[in-house]
């Protein structure tokens, strides 16, 4: 249970600061790292868990956006990358640096709380 | 705590964002900080815009005097209905920024060598040229002169400056054109002096060449003397089809430009020995810039009301220069293309007439050499004295690297360009000054600002009468039924060659000796024949009183085709326009293929070379898309010019000017034993004609042999025409596109550069209008509206425009949304 409110903290936070174009982009390293030393649950699970919830927030958008878009730009994009024009690895990619990030600040902040 | 793992894993977090909140170097470019560009709420996922995007909008601006009411159709052109002239500006500029924000940032960067702010060291050296030409000092002449005397272009400029940046001011970082995240930098205010900028940026793009080619004939002048010089680029054009129709009488000239007494020898043929070729200009505009334009009059047309056709020839830009809008205010109404950066409607048509430009292509830039007394160039040498030249400075910012400042001599003929801070060790100190008709401030838009309200024949006169830089000749055609065309700019009165090269700077007598009067510009109203054309040709014939400027200025082969075409043409209908304006007719093959085969000595060709001769001549004479007779013809053709004056030109160190081929055509004609046709490296033997002709083809064989390998030698697939980005990216670019066109054709489609805007206006009493650019409305690569057009341009096809009273579009079947502006929200 705790598992699955961190990764659902975490997607709802991660999307919450990203609202304000201000902010960097990387807010939500501030608030996984939040969640996971508020929120007791082993290291490697607080990692994965922010990694889920970042990197399926920033895949779920980025696909989203991306069909309504008909991959126009994401096509382009992936042209310019350079990853053969596939929209499908530049939504991967999108996934797995928001899933990096989340899990590292999630892990940071767990190992902060944890004791063993 | 786990304070090792901790620290490791606080470490490599930190690292990770720093990692990709960094521009990686990725050869001479850099990458976006990529965590930031695949943020799906921050970067470039945010320019994704839905295919089915609803574009109503509620806007209040309390900058604005009444309401505005904007439609826009459904190819995203926006009928701006205004109850005030400054809310429609203010309007057009909210709009521009909406839709082409980047551009009109990155357009005016490079206008006043501001790149190497946002893409560091690599751009100084274009960065400092734009400098050093005085680009950002003919703006600020500009701004101050409207300042000062012209508060009706000054309300305007500063409400389409307002437009601007109400819409910058409400724009949230993360929804910032895609550009600006790619390149990793953000958008600033406009200024009034930024549309300046931009305007003398087309001054540039279209009188600038100048800045480059008075270097290089004065450096092909120096290589091969002004006799054999002015055999090779003679200003003789035998077949000219000028503007103004031959046999003209011209008026008694007001000024007559008086010849220095010894121009002969301290001017013409006066090597000056420069070694300039570290000073070649790191840009220099595209020679073919150009265009077409012509109007017909109700007598030549089927319904009885003229007919006007423009397409100006520019680089084939994405985002496009141009962007469509239809203006209506209680005072007019005025639709066509107008540009990012400016306000008012720059090649249209209103309630009561059309019009559109070509480029003059008159010389109105020239260099003047400088002697300074020593090192600091505080005074130079002019008219038996020493004079102050005052230091104008420019500092460029360099991302990540120090600024760089530029100290310009001011002399009275303008900014010192070259000097000893900017040119290399080897050009001993010599000097160049330069005098430009760009940098005496000019009224900016004005002209267009009254031909959008212009309502006949003397409204027309009077507005072009104040543009002053870049030269164009613009036509005319009106409801009533008038059509003319006029050669306006501030043009010098010159004596022969007067500038063609760099002149002596200290001597008066080779100043300017005036500006020709504009009532003395070359004119025509309601001619016999019926029509008024012009596609850059020389504007008058020889009997014109003032010289025009070096002949290469001046394509000879689109005038003759769109004259001989209007010629024969009566019962003229739109479709009949459209079709000519995307003819592919080569007149200049059709004169020189007879007069290479003439020469061509068939029994001596190889085999491969007699197929490929086979093919030239069984060419249509069209540069069709699918063509291989063209490419054919145009390789031969290169080839057989390159064996005649190859060897003249060769052993050069400095880069020399290519003669033009009217040059040899008209020798192939008229002069079988031309002295130039003798290859002079062959001391024993004199070529004529026939070896060099024959040479040329069986060398051109082997390319050709070559292209048909590749599978290229289909003309569309030769020329590769594309539509670039303006970062050069293919991938925000249209490459390869199908269409024919070329050089000397009326469908004046090269591989980077042709029609850029093509308009048919149909005077009856209801405007009936046609056109599109090779682009979208939107400057955004990520929207369906980015490149909408291109194929149907490619293609040749048009798009009938609507112009319409605010009911009658409201109810039309086209119109698609609805952007309220309004003062306040009450």
């Amino acid at each position: 249970m705790k598992y699955i409110t961190s990764i659902l903290l975490s997607a709802l936070l991660a999307y919450a600061v990203g609202i304000y174009g201000n902010l960097p982009w990387w807010s939500f390293v501030v608030t996984n790292f939040i969640i996971a030393f508020s929120i007791p649950i082993k290291p490697a699970h607080s990692f994965t868990a922010g990694a889920l919830g970042v990197g399926s927030l920033w895949a779920g958008l980025a696909f989203g956006i991306d069909l309504s878009n008909n991959h126009i730009l994401s096509t382009k994009v992936a042209k310019i990358l350079p990853l053969g024009g596939s929209y499908v690895v530049l939504i991967f990619i999108t996934f797995l640096i928001g899933a990096l990030l989340g899990g590292l600040a999630s892990l940071t902040g767990s190992f902060l709380r944890n004791n063993k | 705590m786990r304070l090792l793992p901790f620290i490791a894993s606080a470490i490599a977090t930190v690292s990770i964002i720093t990692l990709l909140n960094t521009q990686l170097s990725i050869g001479t470019t850099k990458s976006p900080r990529l965590g930031y560009f695949l943020s799906p709420q921050h970067g470039f996922w945010k320019n994704a815009e839905k295919v089915n995007t609803n574009f109503d909008a509620s806007i209040v601006a309390g900058e604005l005097k009444g309401n505005v009411d904007v439609y826009l159709d459904d190819r995203l052109v926006p009928h701006i209905y205004a109850e005030h002239d400054k809310d429609a500006y203010f309007v057009q500029g909210y709009l521009h920024a909406k839709f082409r924000l980047w551009q009109m940032d990155f357009q005016t960067r490079v206008a006043s060598g501001r790149l190497s702010e946002i893409a560091g060291a690599d751009k100084l050296s274009i960065d400092r040229f734009f400098r050093r030409l005085g680009m950002v000092y003919g703006a600020e002449k500009t701004e101050a002169n409207i300042n000062a005397n012209n508060p009706e272009m000054k309300e305007t400029v500063d409400a389409y400056t307002a437009g601007v940046n109400a819409y910058i001011s409400q724009l949230d970082p993360a929804d910032m054109p895609f550009e600006f995240k790619l390149m990793n930098y953000a958008p600033e205010n406009w200024t009034p002096k930024k549309t300046y900028l931009f305007l003398m940026f087309m001054s540039y793009d279209l009188t600038g060449r100048s800045a480059a080619s008075d270097l290089q004939l004065t450096n092909t002048r120096d290589f091969l003397g002004y006799d054999l010089f002015d055999k090779l680029y003679t200003n003789n054009q035998d077949s000219l089809d000028p503007i103004i129709p031959k046999g003209t009488v011209y008026q008694k000239p007001s000024i007559v430009p008086i010849k220095p007494i010894n121009a002969d020898s301290a001017y013409l043929h006066k090597s000056l020995a420069l070694d300039l070729n570290n000073v070649e200009a790191p840009v220099a505009p595209d020679k073919n810039n150009g265009s077409n334009n012509w109007a017909v009059s109700g007598t030549k047309t089927k319904s009885g009301r003229p007919i006007l056709a423009s397409d100006p020839h520019l680089g084939l830009n994405m985002p496009s220069l141009w962007y469509e809008v239809q203006i209506t205010t209680p005072t007019h109404s005025t639709y066509g293309a107008s540009f990012p950066g400016s306000p008012a409607v720059i090649i249209g048509f209103n309630d009561s007439l059309a019009w559109g430009v070509t480029n003059a292509g008159r010389d109105v830039l020239d260099f003047y050499q400088i002697k300074f007394k020593d090192s600091t160039e505080n005074e130079y040498w002019f008219n038996g004295k020493w004079n102050t030249a005052e230091k104008r400075t420019e500092v460029i910012k360099v991302k990540d690297s120090a600024d760089v400042v530029e100290q310009i001599p001011m002399t009275h003929w303008g900014p010192a360009m070259y000097d000893a801070h900017y040119q290399n060790p080897q050009s001993k100190g010599r000097n160049l000054a330069i005098q430009w008709t760009a940098h005496s401030s000019s009224t900016g838009v004005e002209t267009f600002y009254r031909l959008n309200r212009a309502k006949n024949y003397d409204d027309y006169i009077k507005a072009i009468s104040l543009w002053t830089c870049p030269g164009q000749n613009f036509v005319l055609a009106t409801k009533t039924g008038d059509i003319a065309i006029k050669q306006q700019g501030s043009f010098v009165a010159r004596w022969d060659r007067q500038g063609d090269f760099i002149m002596p700077g200290d001597d008066s007598s080779y100043a300017w000796q005036g500006m020709i009067p504009n009532e003395e510009n070359p004119t025509i109203k309601n001619p016999e024949r019926g029509f008024v054309s012009s596609a850059n040709q020389k504007s008058t014939d020889p009997t014109y009183p003032y010289y025009l400027g070096t002949a290469s200025s001046f394509p000879l082969y689109r005038g003759i085709s769109v004259n001989k075409h209007l010629t024969g043409m009566s019962n003229i209908t739109v479709e009949d326009m459209q079709a000519l304006q995307t003819n592919n007719d080569n007149v200049f093959a059709a004169t020189a293929r007879p007069a290479l085969m003439k020469y061509l000595q068939v029994d001596k060709l190889s085999t491969d070379a007699k197929r490929m001769v086979n093919e030239m001549s069984n060419w249509d004479l069209v540069n069709s898309e699918h063509s291989k007779g063209i490419t054919t013809f145009k390789i031969i053709w290169d080839s057989v010019s390159k064996a005649v004056w190859g060897d003249e030109l060769e052993g050069s160190l400095i880069p020399l000017t290519k003669p033009d081929d009217y040059v040899l055509l008209d020798q192939l004609l008229k002069d079988s034993n031309w002295s130039i046709a003798d290859n002079i490296k062959t001391k024993d033997k004199i070529e004529n004609f026939k070896d060099q002709v024959t040479l040329g083809v069986e060398n051109a064989t082997k390319k050709l042999v070559e292209l048909e390998k590749e599978n290229k030698l289909e003309w569309s697939l030769f020329k590769e025409t594309r539509v670039m980005h303006l970062t050069k990216i293919p991938a925000l670019s249209r490459m390869n596109l199908p269409i024919g066109g070329g050089m000397n054709i009326i469908n004046a489609t090269t591989d980077i550069h042709g029609p850029s805007w093509r308009m048919i206006v149909h005077l009856t009493d209801e405007i009936e209008a046609y056109g599109l650019y090779p682009g979208g409305q939107s400057g955004n690569p990520g929207s369906v509206y980015y490149d909408t057009f291109v194929d149907y341009w490619a293609a040749g096809k048009y798009y009938r425009l609507l112009f319409l009273a605010k009911e009658k579009l409201i109810q039309n079947e086209r119109t698609k949304w609805h952007m309220q502006f309004k003062k306040s929200n009450v």
